[in-house]
């Protein structure tokens, strides 16, 4: 099983990729920067799984914080506001 | 095929399909009609009074909500209550954060604790806007929530399951659990909605 490569409270950024196939990483979340809020555990690779295969070995899984200002330029809401998005490691680069 | 009211209608594409489907499967022996009706049954038996028995669990007792936060899975065992396969995050409204949850991929939901989930919560509309503008949203549920909390939004993107832990509503002191537990509704563990106490 792939190590984990972050913890909670590291800077990361999504890749910004668009593959074909079944990708569990929401496009409008591509490219963007944002902190680990806590290491979910390791789960079966959807990408793999859809093309009933096992997923194995399975991937370390984030919930990953992003400031809403970040995401979305022009956000209306207030500065504080966030958006939690679960991303695989292989998504995640160190920012 | 009738309708609710009794008025003759075609089968629709997707109702044909699911009959169709099912027959196949009874018939090379993969499933038994049994089987197929348990599971009815038991997607049935779950509703939201599951996740309000959880939510007026924790509103009595502080440790009992400390576990679910930390482990919502484990600790909706502590009641009974079983969540097969789901890994399932609480997370908690205080007067600073307000959490609210969506699917922006598909329409990911805590059905074991909260049942089927409705049609708005599988529509474009809610899944791209709730990210994207969620202030805007919550108004239109008849939720304005102050400039100066922040808002949470959760998409539930992958492997987890989210429900949201409302704040108790104020003039509920000493109040009984089932009492408490009626306070809460769907919406409310979804995010949308805040619990109604007896001063509101």
């Amino acid at each position: 099983m792939p190590e984990n490569k972050f913890k909670p409270g590291d800077r990361v950024r999504v890749l910004k990729a668009y593959p074909p196939g079944h990708i569990r990483t929401p496009y409008y979340i591509r490219g963007c920067v944002g902190e680990i809020e806590r290491v979910c555990g390791a789960f079966p690779n959807p990408e793999e799984l859809a093309l009933m295969r096992t997923g194995l070995p399975a991937q370390p899984l984030y919930r990953v914080r992003f400031s809403q200002k970040d995401v979305w330029p022009d956000y209306g809401g207030s500065a504080a506001d966030v958006v939690e998005v679960e991303i695989f490691q292989h998504w995640l680069d160190p920012a | 095929m009738s309708d609710e009211q009794g008025k003759y209608r075609p089968l629709s594409y997707f109702q044909l399909m699911e009959i169709s489907l099912r027959e196949l499967l009874v018939e090379k022996g993969v499933l038994t009609n049994e089987q197929v009706d348990a599971e009815v049954e038991d997607m049935r038996r779950r509703t939201p009074e599951r996740g309000a028995r959880v939510v007026a669990h924790a509103w009595v007792d502080s440790d009992f909500r400390k576990r679910l936060l930390e482990n919502g899975t484990k600790a909706c065992e502590e009641l009974g209550l079983d969540v097969p396969a789901l890994r399932l995050v609480v997370v908690e409204n205080t007067p600073e954060v307000h959490n609210a949850i969506v699917c922006t991929l598909c329409s990911c939901y805590p059905r074991m604790l909260l049942g089927i989930p409705p049609d708005w919560y599988k529509s474009r509309n809610y899944r791209s806007r709730m990210v994207r503008e969620p202030r805007k949203v919550l108004a239109e549920f008849g939720l304005n929530i102050p400039e100066k909390a922040q808002i949470r939004v959760h998409d539930s993107s992958a492997d987890m399951r989210y429900m949201v832990l409302p704040m108790r509503p104020a003039g509920t002191d000493g109040w009984t659990e089932e009492r408490l537990a009626s306070l809460v509704n769907r919406d409310s563990m979804i995010g949308v909605a805040i619990p109604k106490g007896p001063a509101d």
